[in-house]
């Protein structure tokens, strides 16, 4: 098992200028502003069980970009069904990675479905995404950095870490203004152009 | 199909789907719906069109949000009982401020055999205009078109929330016993 900022750091030490990230709500949003705060990065502070749809949407408008979604096992759990939906659409660019305590850091650390029983690794595999990967050591997490930057099919990767719960990095709550910086750092052309209100 | 048949069938959803193509919609998420079958059938046919078919209907709202901000257009077709399933999720829409179409084909209110339909379907607009979704209702042919195209440009046009809410009268009763 890993720890959860030295997981994300590993995983994020090189970012290549073109991945765009997702974050989850609760401790993966914190994980991910505690590397960088990153115009490429859109943080959920709600929307529970909707990372991995807003990961899709993304990748199918912008088929020249890689997108991850980086989550816990809580968020994945409450849209399971996005992984079927994900899993039709097998979009070459859309990465979801799962970091896996079992638990609910945000709630009081109750036990989640993975906690002994469901196996989210299986769940994705079952759902039609071919290439998965389970994480539990450095030597997995150098990999699944590396296939970050050049992954070429849908890849689902279960993170297996650790119930720790490090010092809070709360990015911006304001979802208008994290919008709004998301499309100007994809590149967004109605955004460069200002014909929307946003 | 004879000649006759076709003549037979309603022609607004070949209307909205004229009105998604002139306003570049480039993702439309989807329960199957009885209502909405023609109207898929078109969207996947298209290959400009990336149609996504969806497990539960808070799956769109999510999915519309990203596409959005990857810099395109969706929208989602659901029928009324999809609509609860989506009311949490709404919030991404609120709390960013995306725009958003749904279309909606209306259960429980006219002609429905199955009364279970009705619980959801009778407050499908009250609960929408709760969560800040702005509810045009459509009961006659001739407008769909007009109140969709209405609705998706002010969706596109100040990021705001639309339901184009298709009336079950419009739809035509739903055959139980073949």
């Amino acid at each position: 098992m890993l720890e959860r900022r030295h997981a994300i750091a590993a995983l994020l030490a090189n970012r290549r200028d073109d991945l765009l990230i997702v974050s989850g709500l609760g401790s993966p949003t914190y994980d991910v502003a505690s590397v960088k705060d990153d115009d490429r990065n859109f943080h959920l502070w709600g929307a529970m069980g909707g990372a991995a749809m807003v990961g899709l949407g993304i990748a199918l408008a912008r088929p020249n970009r890689r997108v991850a979604v980086i989550t816990g096992d809580g968020e994945t759990l409450m849209g399971l069904g996005a992984l079927a939906t994900v899993g039709v659409q097998k979009p070459a660019n859309l990465a979801i990675v799962v970091f896996d305590n079992g638990l609910y850091g945000e709630t009081g650390s109750q036990p989640s479905h993975t906690n002994g029983t469901v196996d989210l690794v299986q769940a994705a595999t079952a759902c039609g995404i071919g290439f998965t990967m389970d994480v539990n050591d450095d030597a997995g997490l150098a990999r699944l950095a590396g296939l970050l930057a050049t992954f070429t099919q849908t890849l689902f990767a279960r993170v297996a870490i650790t119930p720790t719960e490090p010092p809070r990095v709360l990015p911006s709550r304001d979802g208008v203004a994290l919008k709004l910086r998301f499309r100007a750092a994809a590149g967004s052309a109605r955004a460069r152009r200002g014909d929307t209100a946003g | 199909m004879t000649a006759s048949e076709r003549v037979a069938e309603p022609d607004w959803p070949d209307q909205l789907f004229a009105v998604l193509k002139a306003a570049d919609v480039r993702q439309v998420g989807y329960v199957p719906d009885a209502g909405h079958a023609r109207l898929i059938e078109l969207c996947a046919a298209d290959p400009a069109i990336r149609h996504v078919v969806l497990t539960t209907e808070e799956e769109g709202v999510a999915l519309a949000a990203g596409a959005w901000l990857g810099d395109q257009r969706a929208a989602l077709l659901m029928q009324s009982s999809g609509v609860g399933n989506c009311i949490n999720m709404l919030s991404l829409i609120t709390s960013c401020r995306f725009p958003l179409v749904m279309i909606v084909t209306m259960r429980g209110e006219w002609a429905e055999f199955n009364p279970w339909q009705v619980a959801m379907g009778s407050i499908v607009e009250p609960v929408l205009r709760l969560a800040d979704v702005h509810c045009y209702r459509v009961e006659r042919a001739e407008e769909v078109a007009d109140v969709a195209a209405a609705a998706i440009d002010l969706a596109f046009g100040g990021d705001i929330a639309v339901a184009i809410v298709l009336a079950q009268r419009l739809i035509g009763r739903k055959v139980w016993v073949k």
